[in-house]
């Protein structure tokens, strides 16, 4: 099966240093996110873990198996790339047949395999076409299916989502869950958007300029951010960061506070402002609060039914239990 | 927001481009007119457009003369020659270019480019006396040689442009899939290159079929193609514009016939990657 473990891997293109050495294990079966701004540094991991790149110091192994030297195509890896890299010349049913027919599989079992993944994928209509002809939803569908036909021992996925519109990308994340799900295996996902990562991961991988800045479950990282980056990175809308004296009160350097777990009230709070935009969502409404001395704008996020307008005064309560506590270098203070 | 044209705008334009197009196709015509009238017909002040006594005399005599099956032949030989080879070196040296680009990628491509800029005659001189040294001189296989190099830096451009166009994730999701290099090249590459290699191929058909500088210069009868067959029938004295003209209508005419049939691969592979 695929445990993944990167030890002490490195990328270096010409002078510059991508990927400083790092160290990560991605257990068998595990869903794991990488996560970062873009530059971080997140596909050059991933690819270096396809093969598609090669490392520039260290060892990857999958299955206990030194893969370092082996090429891509012997990795027993499967790959969902961005721009979905279909076959153009090929229809669906050759796209998705491909790999089998590189490892000289039997033709009788090659249909079998390929009709399957045709009706798990909802392809079968499409299955003579070219790529061409399909919408971005089902080309990603396609190259998914021509991913698990392999059964690989991992999937990768390189920002699968990117290029498709708001309301698909939500179904297609589901729908790479639910395959997940089902077949257990491995997957190595690749996004900038933190609620995919959220959303999906078994193991979410932060990452920024090549280093790893925190592993764990969405929920660890969400209630222990190891530092300022994590905290502000990740949660929707961003944690409120506040330093100065506010800060000092708590015995730290900064402090932060999401948006969630800050009261508001018309008199009485903590802090007080002035409410700048206010976001109506209907079952939440975001207000982005200033003048406040604490920091430029601090975001609340308040119920639906809560109605200040612009200009309005409000006051501010943050939920003494939910204050994040960070030192000078940015790191959490236990 | 479509641009505004107006139906009068329209007219002025069509009718501005089939007066440019009539301009350039002129010479061609008149040199198709030409070869059907009789020599004096031919010279005759003020000239005939049409209406003039029709004859295919010049093609006897021109025939007759000379045996045009040889030149055409060895047109043939030199335009497939040269193509086929240029492609066959070409066709990796763009791949490499393309897909696995070095630092000096781009000044080799500029180098390879600006020796096209060189005025031929500027090294007719050393090849001159190279091709005498080698027995080259008025062969087939020293012109075959000699148009396929001159040729190469553009079948390499064109292999090039055509190249980068194809994704490097599409070659890079084959190896993902299991393919060995010669899969990828075989079963994803080259069926996506296709069109650009045929366009490739079609051009550089052409530029060679019409290649005159060296063909005149480096061949005396053996080898000589069509170019150095119309040449022939251009003469200082004498009424020889009819059979002049009848000789360079034989010789376009395959080249013409070819370009008709093929101007729709011609104008896709001229145009590939500019609009998609």
């Amino acid at each position: 099966m695929g445990r993944i473990v990167l030890d002490k891997v490195s990328k270096r293109f010409g002078d510059v240093e991508v990927i400083p050495p790092l160290d990560l294990t991605i257990e068998d079966g595990e869903f794991a996110v990488f996560v970062g701004p873009s530059g971080c540094g997140k596909s050059t991991l991933l690819r270096l873990i396809a093969g598609l790149e090669d490392v520039s110091g260290g060892n990857i192994a999958i299955d206990g198996s030194d893969a370092t030297m082996v090429p891509p195509a012997k990795r027993g890896l499967a790959m969902v790339f961005q721009s979905y890299a279909l076959y153009p010349h090929m229809s669906v049913r050759k796209n998705i047949a491909f790999p089998l027919k590189m490892a000289k599989m039997d033709q009788a079992e090659i249909d079998r395999r390929v009709a399957n993944a045709a009706s798990v994928l909802n392809l079968a209509d499409y299955i003579d076409r070219r790529p061409g002809q399909l919408s971005g939803g089902q080309r990603q569908r396609v190259a998914i299916g021509r991913a698990i036909v392999r059964e690989p021992a991992a999937f990768l996925f390189d920002e699968p989502l990117s290029n498709l519109d708001a309301a698909l990308r939500v179904g297609m994340r589901l729908e790479i869950s639910e395959l997940h799900e089902r077949l257990k295996t491995t997957m190595v996902y690749v996004t900038h958007d933190q609620v995919e990562a959220m959303t999906m991961a078994d193991k979410i991988v932060v990452l920024r300029a090549g280093n790893i800045e925190q592993v764990g479950s969405p929920l660890e990282l969400y209630h222990t951010p190891r530092n300022v980056f994590v905290a502000g990175f990740i949660g929707s809308p961003k944690m409120n960061l506040i330093d100065g004296a506010e800060a000092a009160k708590h015995d730290a350097h900064i402090i932060g506070v999401r948006p969630e777990h800050i009261d508001v009230t018309p008199s009485g709070g903590i802090w007080s402002g002035k409410v700048g935009v206010a976001e109506h969502l209907g079952s939440d409404t975001f207000f982005h609060v200033h003048d406040t001395g604490l920091a430029e704008t601090i975001t609340v996020r308040a119920p639906g039914e809560v109605s200040f307008r612009h200009g309005d005064a409000i006051h501010l309560t943050p939920r003494a239990d939910a204050i994040h506590r960070f030192d000078a270098q940015g790191l959490r203070i236990a | 927001m479509a641009r505004a044209v107006t139906n009068r705008r329209k007219s002025v334009n069509t009718i501005l481009a089939w007066i440019v197009g009539l301009v350039i196709f002129f010479p061609i015509l008149w040199t198709i007119l030409t070869s059907f009238k009789t020599e004096a017909q031919a010279i005759s002040s003020p000239p005939v457009f049409l209406f003039f006594d029709w004859t295919l005399e010049n093609y006897g005599v021109v025939q007759e003369r000379s045996d045009y099956m040889r030149f055409l032949w060895n047109s043939v030989i030199i335009a497939g020659g040269s193509t086929l080879i240029g492609v066959i070196i070409a066709v990796p040296a763009a791949w490499s270019m393309a897909f696995v680009p070095s630092r000096r990628t781009k000044d080799i491509l500029l180098w390879m480019l600006s020796t096209k800029m060189l005025p031929a005659v500027g090294v007719l001189y050393p090849i001159y006396l190279m091709f005498i040294r080698l027995g080259l001189l008025d062969t087939r296989t020293g012109l075959v040689i000699v148009v396929m190099l001159i040729n190469l830096p553009i079948i390499v451009w064109m292999l090039y442009t055509y190249f980068r166009e194809i994704p490097v994730d599409i070659l890079e999701a084959a190896r993902m899939d299991g393919a060995s290099l010669k899969e990828e090249i075989l079963h994803v590459l080259t069926p996506m290159a296709v069109p650009g290699i045929a366009s490739t191929l079609l051009l550089n058909f052409i530029l060679a079929w019409n290649e005159a500088f060296w063909t005149l210069n480096l061949t005396a009868a053996k080898a000589a193609p069509l170019t150095a067959f119309i040449a022939s029938y251009s003469s200082p004295e004498g009424l020889f514009f009819a059979k002049l003209s009848a000789a360079s209508t034989m010789a376009i005419a395959p080249i013409l016939i070819l370009g008709w049939f093929s101007q729709k691969q011609l104008v896709r592979g001229l145009t590939f990657g500019a609009v998609k």
